[in-house]
């Protein structure tokens, strides 16, 4: 006892160090975190503020602050564009789609594999279902087309063999959502267990026992023990993925469009990087972006809000 | 247990052993099917007649392979870029957490929020270009090794970490025997930490081998290509090209698609080596920052 309020005496006499002499003898903490902060400040904050070309008519040879202001006109020529609304559309549609599709499985599983009696099997599976996701998008994408080839792929030959018609995967657009949702599931629903996994280890067997002992089966055990202890962690999991609806991925999509899906995969990201770099129209790209990067912001704002006020947690 | 299964229990493990069972031969079937194609007779594979054992066992795939220059040229940069990437990002990554975990540290709270709030916004895809461009950036290997050398969220499990595994107290500790704030991180922190650095090294290693991104967007010139860019050509590129006008260029064409078609099983597999024989060691650190990372820092 005497030690911690001499501890706490200790800890209340820093803060009333004076600043100066804080920084002084911090200097070397200042120090380490230097590095990260001017990279964050050049690549970050730096480009924060090049976002003002979003209002401009942003000419290479003038730099950002030499070319002349345009107001929101960028803005209006993307709103008033008919691909605005397809784009929108589709971000939000794949989006919605993936999230509603990939959220639940992971938590099915993870429930599965905490009912595992056998550890040297739990891990076996473990072990298999993680490794998809150290797979780059490229070979993914590649592994796909392979499986899927109109006609030496191994899912054709398989229906073919059912007897139906071989399906030209990529060739179609109406297949394109489901194949980068279900290749998603198949990469990362391994992964995405971890977390419940964890958070299942942390429920106390004591009550798995008394549930034995008044004659619970494994289901009804699953139903009303584990899956109540994992919800909360559900839930702001998945409150955090609705806050990230409109920032999927460029990455993916990117690798999986071609001229026939087109209409279906071009999304706001790609757009941008169509327009501003392959086209260098700059200032215009630029302005979807921000429109973009704001709504996301918003989202995430009022989705963390919301957590707080569900779950009392939150990312800040 | 003393108490016996009943009979709803052992229908139940029957179920759910065989669905898990069928999960994992969903996951393992395309990477099996990709090894034996890879060294089946490429007839057999482009006619559908391999699945589940390899055909007429042939290393042509692979012979081809060794003799691409491009290959062996891009796996030569990314093995840089990824070793030197993951070095930069970690002394970075491990130092500034290392400070912001220390409550002493004044403006903690303003260093925490700096780095932060760049998760949320950022200036997106075209001002982060026209500054890597201004910097005079554009097309040099460099930009590979700088451009994600910090990510915000690794800093934020390993500070997290070091916050539940080293207390004041220790810092004090040492502080009463004369040990300096950088004498403390050098010889306590970082030995006290080699699960964390084993954590970010995975996460940043498979993270820098696998992208494609930055180079696509940065890197014109072709002797710096990352793998994944030259595996992009290979995979992805030899179907959609514009198509040939010329006899000569059909021609030319039907080579890239054969020579694509041939060596693209064994690519692959070449390609993911690396990551195939770390995988033991980075699932193990992967699950142990993912756990880190859920508890709220």
């Amino acid at each position: 006892m005497v030690k911690a309020s001499k501890m706490r005496q200790r800890k209340d006499g820093f803060n009333h160090t004076p600043i100066w002499k804080r920084l002084r003898r911090d200097y070397v903490l200042y120090l380490l975190v230097l590095p990260a902060f001017i990279y964050i400040f050049i690549f970050n904050y730096i480009p924060m503020y090049g976002v003002q070309i979003a209002f401009k008519e942003y000419m290479p040879g003038l730099g950002i602050e030499a070319s002349p202001w345009t107001g929101w006109d960028n803005f209006e020529r993307f709103f008033a564009s008919p691909d605005c609304g397809t784009l929108i559309w589709n971000t939000v549609i794949l989006s919605v789609y993936q999230l509603v599709a990939s959220f639940p499985i992971p938590i099915i599983i993870a429930l599965m594999l905490n009912q595992c009696n056998s550890i040297g099997y739990k891990k076996f599976v473990q072990n298999v279902i993680y490794a998809p996701h150290f797979i780059s998008i490229v070979v993914l994408i590649g592994m796909m087309q392979i499986m899927m080839a109109p006609n030496s792929g191994v899912i054709n030959t398989l229906i073919t063999a059912l007897g139906g018609e071989p399906i030209f995967f990529f060739g179609e657009e109406g297949w394109f959502r489901h194949l980068y949702v279900w290749s998603g599931v198949w990469q990362s629903t391994g992964f995405n267990t971890i977390i419940y996994i964890s958070a299942l280890a942390g429920v106390s067997y004591e009550m798995h026992e008394a549930a034995i002992v008044d004659g619970a089966s494994k289901f009804k055990r699953i139903l009303y023990i584990d899956f109540p202890s994992i919800l909360p962690t559900a839930v702001i999991l998945l409150i955090m993925a609705v806050g990230q609806i409109m920032s999927i991925g460029f990455d993916k999509v990117y690798l999986m469009q071609n001229s026939i899906n087109m209409p279906v995969s071009e999304i706001i990201s790609t757009y941008i990087y169509k327009k501003g770099i392959l086209d260098t129209d700059y200032s215009f790209s630029a302005a979807v972006g921000l429109f973009n990067n704001i709504i996301n912001f918003v989202l995430l704002i009022s989705v963390n809000g919301l957590s707080r006020r569900v779950s009392g947690n939150s990312l800040w | 247990m003393a108490i016996r299964k009943s009979k709803e229990d052992k229908v139940f493990d029957i179920i759910n052993y065989s669905i898990l069972f069928i999960l994992v031969l969903i996951i393992i079937y395309p990477l099996y099917f990709v090894v034996i194609a890879s060294v089946s007779n490429p007839d057999a594979v482009n006619s559908g007649s391999v699945t589940f054992w390899p055909q007429g066992v042939s290393f042509e795939g692979y012979s081809k392979l060794l003799g691409d220059s491009s290959i062996w040229t891009g796996y030569r940069n990314s093995l840089i870029y990824t070793t030197c990437g993951t070095f930069l990002s970690v002394i970075t990554t491990i130092s500034a957490a290392f400070s912001l975990s220390r409550k002493q540290l004044f403006g903690r709270n303003f260093l925490m929020g700096y780095f932060v709030f760049t998760m949320y916004f950022s200036g997106g895809m075209i001002p982060l270009y026209i500054t890597v461009n201004n910097l005079g950036l554009y097309n040099n290997p460099l930009v590979l090794i700088i451009l994600g050398m910090v990510s915000v969220y690794n800093m934020i499990i390993a500070r997290t970490f070091f916050q539940t595994n080293l207390p004041d107290e220790l810092f004090e500790a040492a502080e009463i025997d004369g040990c300096g704030t950088f004498q403390f991180f050098l010889r306590i922190a970082i030995p006290l930490s080699k699960a964390i650095i084993a954590v970010l090294v995975v996460f940043y290693g498979v993270a820098q081998w696998n992208s494609y991104f930055n180079a696509m967007m940065y890197i014109s010139n072709k002797e710096y290509y990352p793998l994944q860019l030259v595996l992009r050509e290979i995979l992805l590129q030899s179907r959609m090209v514009e198509p040939p006008t010329t006899e000569g260029a059909i021609v030319d064409l039907i080579e890239r698609q054969k020579y694509a078609e041939l060596i693209k099983y064994g690519v692959i597999i070449v390609s993911s080596l690396p990551v195939l024989v770390v995988y033991p060691f980075a699932q193990k650190y992967f699950v142990k920052g993912v756990m880190i990372g859920s508890v709220k820092g």
